[in-house]
């Protein structure tokens, strides 16, 4: 045992300190660095370089279990360092409520494994209030974040298609990849079915991107969930912080793992206090100023655990909204396969990592019983095989006639079974919904008063439950998809999931994109920060992640984190001109 | 960088897509599936703890060399050798059963039991357990466990475990070499996506390649 602890003060003064190196701290560390700051990131977890980490284009018989979850939710090869559970690092639920917290411990954080699917939000997702006279509008609107927006996408890369949808904003975009056949069939039945699908949107370069040394252009192997070694998708690691190193400007401590901010008799911050992981030491590094981007939850938790005479609520938590008003995207999904698609022709079908096709919301909530709206996700085609393949074949083998034309009877074995495989292979799909949940008030993470890590950092506290909009929205869902399927040609599909599930309604966190706790707003005594994502209470602390959102719309959070991110950045480059901080 | 200079990154450069595909199979005449119980090297982008955790479960031993054998004869009973590939047993599959079952603790009671049950139903049925009865009886035991829809009552608890075996025998089969070359999986290889080739949208009638016109 060690027993001789100490606090290691550093003298250096950075010009920014920066928590997390996800796509905010990413963002605002590219920005700050290109711009000549002086700049110290810390991560939680390792260095993570997809380059030499992605286990991008390995087999699934180079994993002994297959790529099944069973250390990463994912599988295997998902470069998520992290999931809904960490040993050691515990978070708790009260009221019998549930929410399910992922985090990613690592070099850009959980950038190295989502979905790439890159949407704008529209301009009634930032200001919906007229619309429903529900949940509060943002201090700011489209137009003051879509030069930033249009500024991702030029330096980050999306494609997509020019849609002309009100409250779908176009970006400058790269060429979609075209449908497989499997999405073919489900763009067939979703026009039948009258609903609107498109062209994905994602943050993968189906082309060189322009004026980009760094990145190879993608060779469509369909991993993008394992990061990609060429740099040819965003990641955090890849496009942002690792740029942001090479400038010379920017250091990142990995392993490090943010205690506390601390501040001075004034109240401002002057720094953070961090135990490193790899000696179990505690750190004390100084800054001008402090850039929260450990996302929601973590940067709630950091203010809350930074109490002082000054801010005796946690700091800038003079108003009390800190870890109020989380919210998680909605999720129901549903999935069959296409007999007409047995025995289908092979060919390389990975495509790209992310959406081929998607669902845009355009409908009118005014004939509905839900506020708001989802879109859907789609997918199929001649995957990869891994654990699981051609699972519970007795529930598909019985239903369709054989080779000869004879109906089969359920399950078996021998030859004729593996003839089924290969008949079978390819012909399945899904689709899933992502939905607006309201922000609201009395769903809040707080800090456990008697739980701690294994850091003796006290931990989050969730309390989180879904109401009938969000109930009611996912059953919606469920009929949409029933639609789609009764469409789709001969598909085979099971029932909808109905009131007992709440229509497949997936727990508060299982979507991963929870936002909200430290919102921004135009009024100290309702908002953490002002539009600029600066806290009112604490003028050189800013937070750049998904906490500074007042509602999210059904879009995933993370074009828009980067968006603000930036907007943050630039800002804190021409008040740092003003001399302000 | 353009597309060439990003397989040139990947260090498979300027080279026809025949070397390509040989270059993606396996060097040497090691089959990869021989690699499914060998101790996991520390490498990158796993975490140290995973490491431990495959290099602890490998040095384990969970079924008895009679459960491994009654494994194997019921895998090649399940996916057999035929004119296209291999069998289950080629394919490393009990190996692959051996570690799941290790990975994944809520296989093992279904599967010990499940074993002992189909011998108990052999010895008193046969007068000997699964592995020794004839082939026919083998054939038999399975015919009366493999169905759902039409096994006897008495049988149910079979079935539960036929379900179990057959999922973990094709899991374990079509991931591995032989298994993805069965199927015709063509993919996890540098390539282009253009859409859905012309030849295929012909066969289902669609005239273009987005599916606007059917």
């Amino acid at each position: 045992m060690n027993n001789d602890i100490q606090i290691k003060k550093s003298s250096e003064v950075y010009d920014a300190i920066i928590v997390g190196s996800g796509a905010g701290g990413g963002m605002s560390g590219y920005v700050l660095a290109h711009a000549g700051l002086k700049v110290l990131m810390l991560e939680a977890g390792p260095f993570f370089d997809p380059a030499k980490d992605s286990m991008q284009l390995k087999w699934p018989y180079e994993s002994a279990r297959r790529g099944a979850g069973t250390t990463r939710y994912f599988g295997d090869f998902d470069a998520a360092y992290g999931g809904w559970e960490i040993e050691g690092e515990p978070y708790t639920t009260t009221d019998k409520t549930e929410f399910h917290w992922f985090r990613s411990r690592m070099l850009g954080g959980r950038t190295n494994h989502w979905g790439r699917i890159s949407l704008r939000m529209g301009p009634d997702d930032f200001k919906g209030h007229h619309i429903d006279g529900l949940t509060d509008d943002w201090p700011i609107s489209y137009d003051d974040v879509k030069p930033f927006y249009d500024k991702v996408d030029r330096l980050i890369g999306v494609y997509g298609t020019v849609e002309g949808l009100p409250n779908e904003p176009d970006g400058i975009f790269l060429p979609p990849p075209k449908p497989r056949l499997n999405e073919l069939y489900i763009k067939k039945g979703a026009a039948k079915a009258g609903v609107k699908v498109i062209a994905g949107r994602g943050s993968v370069l189906t082309e060189a991107l322009p004026g980009n040394k760094d990145r190879g252009a993608c060779f469509f192997c369909g991993q993008c969930g394992r990061s990609c070694k060429i740099y040819g998708d965003f990641s955090s690691s890849s496009c942002l912080v690792i740029p942001a190193i090479k400038t010379g400007n920017l250091k990142v401590i990995p392993n490090a793992m943010v205690r506390e901010v601390l501040t001075d008799a004034n109240g401002l911050a002057t720094g953070v206090s961090y135990i490193s992981k790899e000696d179990m030491q505690e750190y004390q590094v100084k800054g001008k100023m402090v850039i929260l981007g450990a996302s929601a939850g973590e940067s709630a938790r950091l203010l809350l655990n930074s109490k002082s005479s000054r801010h005796p609520n946690g700091l800038a938590n003079s108003s009390g909204v800190v870890g109020r008003y989380i919210h998680d995207s909605t999720g129901s999904s549903a999935g069959g396969w296409l007999p007409e698609l047995m025995d289908r022709k092979r060919y390389n079908e990975d495509g790209v990592g992310s959406v081929h096709i998607y669902g845009p919301w355009v409908y009118d909530n005014k004939k509905l019983n839900f506020p708001r709206g989802y879109h859907i996700e789609f997918g199929g085609g001649l995957h990869m095989p891994g654990y699981g393949f051609s699972g519970g074949i007795q529930n598909m083998n019985g239903v369709v006639p054989g080779k000869d034309g004879k109906m089969k009877e359920a399950g078996g074995f021998g030859a004729d079974l593996k003839e089924d495989y290969r008949r079978f292979y390819g012909t399945g799909f899904g689709m899933a919904g992502r939905g607006t949940a309201i922000a609201r008030y009395d769903n809040y993470c707080e800090i456990d008063p008697n739980v701690v890590d294994k850091f003796g950092i006290p931990v989050l506290r969730f309390h989180y439950t879904w109401s009938d909009y969000e109930i009611q929205q996912a059953k919606h869902m469920q009929d949409t998809f029933q639609d789609i399927m009764h469409n789709m040609g001969g598909a085979i599909y099971g029932p909808p999931q109905g009131k007992e599930t709440n229509y497949g309604l997936e727990a508060p966190g299982m979507i991963i994109h929870e936002v909200g706790t430290v919102r921004m707003g135009d009024d100290p005594k309702k908002s953490a920060l002002n539009k600029y994502s600066q806290a009112h209470d604490c003028n050189n602390l800013f937070v750049v992640d998904a906490a500074p959102f007042v509602q999210q719309g059904d879009k995933n959070a993370t074009w828009t984190i980067l968006a603000l991110s930036m907007r943050t950045a630039e800002y804190i480059l021409s008040q740092r001109k003003k001399l302000n901080v | 960088m353009n597309r060439r200079d990003s397989l040139k990154a990947l260090g498979i450069g300027a080279i026809s897509t025949g070397v390509l595909l040989e270059a993606c199979k396996p060097k040497g005449n090691k089959l990869a599936e021989d690699n499914t119980a060998a101790p996991a090297a520390a490498e990158a982008g796993r975490q140290p703890f995973e490491v431990e955790r495959d290099k602890k479960l490998n040095a384990e031993k969970f079924f008895t060399d009679h459960e491994m054998t009654t494994i194997t004869v019921l895998g090649d009973i399940i996916i057999p050798k035929d004119a296209r590939s291999g069998s289950a047993s080629d394919a490393k599959v009990p190996a692959f059963i051996e570690f799941i079952v290790k990975d994944m603790p809520e296989h093992q009671t279904p599967m010990r039991g499940g074993l002992r049950w189909l011998d108990v139903q052999c010895l008193n049925k046969y007068g000997k357990t699964f592995v020794d009865a004839s082939s026919a009886q083998q054939i038999e035991m399975v015919t009366a466990i493999a169905y759902p829809k039409k096994a006897k009552p008495e049988m149910a608890q079979g079935v539960s475990f036929f379900n179990r075996m057959r999922d973990l025998t094709a899991s374990g089969f079509y991931t591995s070499k032989i298994g993805i070359d069965d199927l015709g999986y063509v993919g996890n290889q540098p390539g282009k996506w253009d859409g859905v080739p012309a030849d295929v949208l012909k066969q289902y009638n669609i005239s273009d390649p987005w599916g606007n016109k059917w």
